[in-house]
């Protein structure tokens, strides 16, 4: 075996993940653990200044209700995502996340963020929730102000967590391994916060040349959060619940700016606005097929019959939506003011947050006035914090629950998932989508306060086997082994009958997804037939994930992040095959069973797996109105 | 090839302990050739184009060519990012050129200070977060109360 140094650490809160979650999580957490002398550690498998989805920056915080200014209510927040969500949605933790993230967003005001104001004293919107910013450094000012909160010197920085430690059934660390030297890190804690993002790169992208890493969501977003849940047995939910963003095509650059700000038309390659022509498919629908806005995977439908017609290329009318807004302006001269800033912003929104797109439009002399961009649907994500819900079942707080939702949403401490100890957050707890980057860094802190709370009253050292801490080190370090004992059994080090290179893994995972399990090539399509074949074939893919090989530690990385995937994959395949319906049309179809179901699939479906037996158990659960 | 190293400017970071575009990475591709002493980027094809490596490099030695498959060849977006703005310079296919600078952050670099100047005296017990209710600007929503 190579030779690794054993780093052992020993905190009260470990939070694993350095995104926006994670910064929340360590700006509240610092706060109180310096009152009440506690220690809590962070670990990041990057850099944090530029780790996690919003490392390019981002162009617009999507979540802000307007409370004190009485813009919105609760009760409005939660109907807007309980409707975005085909009716599946927990209503607590929604507003658990809602009542807080206002002051979220004016502390990053504070700290330094440019939010757009409006002349008058206001935020200037892009929609009723959505503030438009020059988020370029949004990463960087919120790390900072974790790292200002916490001192350097309890955050580490390229350690890539690999493994829950147990005590019994609760938690009592994480273990992991450097990317940059030989060191195992051996990480002892009373609580742990999950927020490692979400999972991109399980299902085949569009582009598989070097466009491969140009998805929506970034690459490096692998799965560890549900991983790491499932192993520790904690139970998921809504891990059907994938998102496929509809965005401009092959370099995915935001559409929200051209939608909401411009009011742009998007339309078939006829000129004919989808949502308009197809508007009677939404009658299929029940009561969210009348609901406004549309729920987002109903306008991903929408378009896609259009596109299953052969009525593609469909269009962002750009051109006419920037011609209409001119002709608004009398004055020639305010006119040509107001062209000039409408291009700054329109440019800006690519640049803040997908430069490839500008780079796409430069390549392919695109000028938005002059003619129109096409727009496709991504291929499926899971990221609990969008418009998708997959994530750890997590307690919802005290004090936002009825009677009846008591018994089943609130189980002692906000956030903590079943497992106890295990705070999940961001695109790591699932059922409350919407939240985005203010409302992720929101949840990290709801869930801060709480852990530290529980390590309060737990206040016990969780016993660590270390001969079991032991065995996770070899199995973790095992492809540097394999590959150095038999690279030299054939001329090609990428071609050998004794391990598999996780490249290839990677392919092999997303060749199933993308033909079983409903991705791009099917039109995101399946059946029980399909995901039953999809179940045998991951089956052999993990029994192979036990044959990878690295050369040297960016590969190791690599070998776990696709096993991080291939569990994210399973739990998806089986979560889908027990909802016998078809609920989120853009987002997944069962060709076996077309339609929505309300009387029997009106429920969350939750799974788990079972660290004692290694089955896995699925579960409905009910949905409760709290608010009206 | 995503983000791409000029070998005439990259000087390894040689007056750094550690190189800044491996130092970034989010995905961890930027790496240093020892022999070279140059940078390069390991998986040209796992790179989101996040420009983060072409922002930090100290020498400018970073570019990014589109996705040669899907990207026509001839343009090129480069940054120049100050402590307080960032300036773009578009260049499309054709050679017309576009310009734009948006501010950054309103705060001097490393200044974000966590408690933002909010007064706080909260319990961990009670469900009113650090800032709060202060930061929200009003009380703190609760059920029936
Ligand atoms: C292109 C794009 C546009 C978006 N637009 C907007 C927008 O306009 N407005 C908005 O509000 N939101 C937007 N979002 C959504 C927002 O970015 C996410 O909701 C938010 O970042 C989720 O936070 P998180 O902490 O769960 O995950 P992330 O912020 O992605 O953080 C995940 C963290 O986990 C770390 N990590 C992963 N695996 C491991 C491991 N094994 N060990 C240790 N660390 C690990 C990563 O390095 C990273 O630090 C956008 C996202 C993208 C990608
Ligand atoms: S940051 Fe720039 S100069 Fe430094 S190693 Fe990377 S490419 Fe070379
Ligand atoms: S552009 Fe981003 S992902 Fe690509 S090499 Fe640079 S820092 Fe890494």
């Amino acid at each position: 075996m190579p030779n690794f140094e054993t780093v052992e650490v020993q905190t009260d809160l470990l939070i694993c993940g350095g995104g926006m979650a994670a910064c929340g999580a360590a700006v509240e957490a610092a706060h109180w653990a310096r009152k009440h002398g506690l220690k809590v550690t962070v670990v990041d498998k990057a850099a944090m200044d530029r780790s996690g989805a919003v490392a390019m920056g981002l162009s617009a915080i999507n979540q802000y209700v307007g409370l004190k200014d009485g813009q919105n209510t609760m009760q409005d927040y939660v109907a807007y995502v309980r409707n975005d969500l085909m009716g599946i949605t927990r209503e607590d933790l929604v507003a658990s996340i809602a009542r807080h993230v206002d002051g979220t967003v004016h502390l990053f005001e504070k700290w330094g963020l440019p939010i757009w104001q409006d002349g008058e004293g206001g935020y200037v919107h892009e929609g009723r929730w959505q503030l438009m910013i020059n988020g370029e450094s949004y990463k960087v000012l919120v790390a900072e102000t974790a790292k200002n909160a916490l001192g350097i010197d309890n955050i580490y920085e390229r350690v890539f967590i690999t493994e829950p430690i147990m005590d019994g059934d609760k938690i009592a660390g994480a273990v992991g391994f450097s990317i940059r030297e030989n060191k195992f890190y051996v990480f002892r804690a009373k609580a742990v916060m999950v927020a490692m993002g979400g999972a991109v790169h399980v299902f085949k992208p569009r582009s598989v040349g070097e466009g491969l890493g140009r998805s929506w969501y970034p690459p490096f977003n692998s799965g560890a959060s549900t991983y790491f849940s499932l192993r520790a047995g904690c139970e998921m939910t809504c891990q059907e619940v994938r998102f496929i963003p509809v965005r401009f095509k092959d370099a995915y650059g935001p559409v929200g700016a051209w939608f909401l700000l411009f009011k742009s038309r998007a339309t078939n390659a006829l000129g004919e606005n989808y949502m308009q022509t197809n508007a009677e498919e939404l009658q299929k629908w029940g009561e969210y097929g009348k609901v406004k806005p549309v729920p987002a995977n109903l306008r991903n439908w929408l378009m896609m019959l259009d596109v299953m017609d052969g009525k593609g290329p469909i269009y962002m009318q750009t051109a006419e939506a920037i011609k209409n807004i001119s002709e608004a302006t009398e004055d020639p001269k305010e006119r040509k003011k107001k062209l000039k800033e409408l291009e700054a912003e329109a440019w800006e929104d690519f640049l803040d947050m997908t430069i490839s797109q500008a780079l796409l439009w430069a390549s392919t002399n695109t000028a938005p006035e002059e003619k129109p961009s096409e727009i496709a649907a991504c291929e499926p994500y899971f990221i609990g914090s969008h418009s998708g819900a997959s994530g750890a079942w997590v307690s919802g707080p005290a004090d936002l629950q009825n009677d009846a939702s008591k018994n089943d949403y609130f189980w002692g401490y906000a956030n903590m998932a079943t497992v106890p100890g295990i705070f999940c957050v961001g695109d790591a707890s699932g059922a409350s989508s919407h939240k985005f980057s203010s409302g992720s860094f929101t949840e990290g802190r709801i869930a801060a306060q709480a852990a530290l709370k529980y390590v309060i009253e737990h206040p016990e050292e969780p016993q660590v086997d270390m001969a079991a801490v032991k065995a996770m080190e070899e199995k973790i370090l095992a492809p540097l082994d394999l590959f150095e004992q038999h690279k030299n059994a054939s001329t090609d080090p990428d071609i050998n009958p004794n391990y598999l290179r996780p490249k290839m893994a990677m392919f092999r995972l997303q060749k199933i997804m993308d033909e079983y399990a409903g991705g791009v090539s099917t039109n995101f399509t399946t059946s029980k037939e399909n995901l039953e074949k999809a179940l045998e074939l991951l089956a052999m893919l993990r029994e192979d994930l036990e044959h990878l090989g690295a050369e040297d530690l960016h590969e190791l990385l690599r070998c776990w992040e696709n096993v991080h995937r291939t569990w994210q994959a399973e739990v998806h395949v089986r979560t889908m095959l027990y909802r016998e319906e078809t609920r989120w049309p853009g987002y997944y179809f069962r060709s076996d069973c077309p339609t929505m179901n309300e009387e029997e699939w009106k429920v969350f479906v939750n799974s788990r797996w079972n660290p004692g037996t290694g089955e896995w158990e699925m579960s409905k659960k009910p949905i409760h109105r709290i608010f009206e | 090839m995503p983000s791409f190293v000029n070998p005439e400017k990259c000087d390894g970071c040689k007056a750094l302990d550690k190189t800044a575009c491996q130092y970034i990475c989010p995905n961890d591709l930027m790496t240093l050739d020892k022999e070279t002493m140059k940078a390069f980027n390991l998986e040209p094809d796992m790179c989101w184009e996040c420009y983060s490596c072409v922002k930090i490099c100290p020498t400018q030695a970073i570019e990014v060519r589109g996705y040669a498959d899907f990207c026509p060849m001839g343009a090129t977006v480069s940054p120049m990012r100050s402590t307080d703005s960032i300036m773009w310079t578009v260049k499309f296919r054709n050679g017309m050129l576009k310009r734009f600078k948006f501010p950054i952050r309103t705060t001097p670099e490393g200044q974000a200070d966590p408690a933002a100047g909010y007064t706080f005296d909260g319990d961990i017990n009670d469900e009113i977060l650090f800032n709060e209710p202060d930061c929200i600007g009003t009380d703190l929503f609760t059920l029936g109360g």
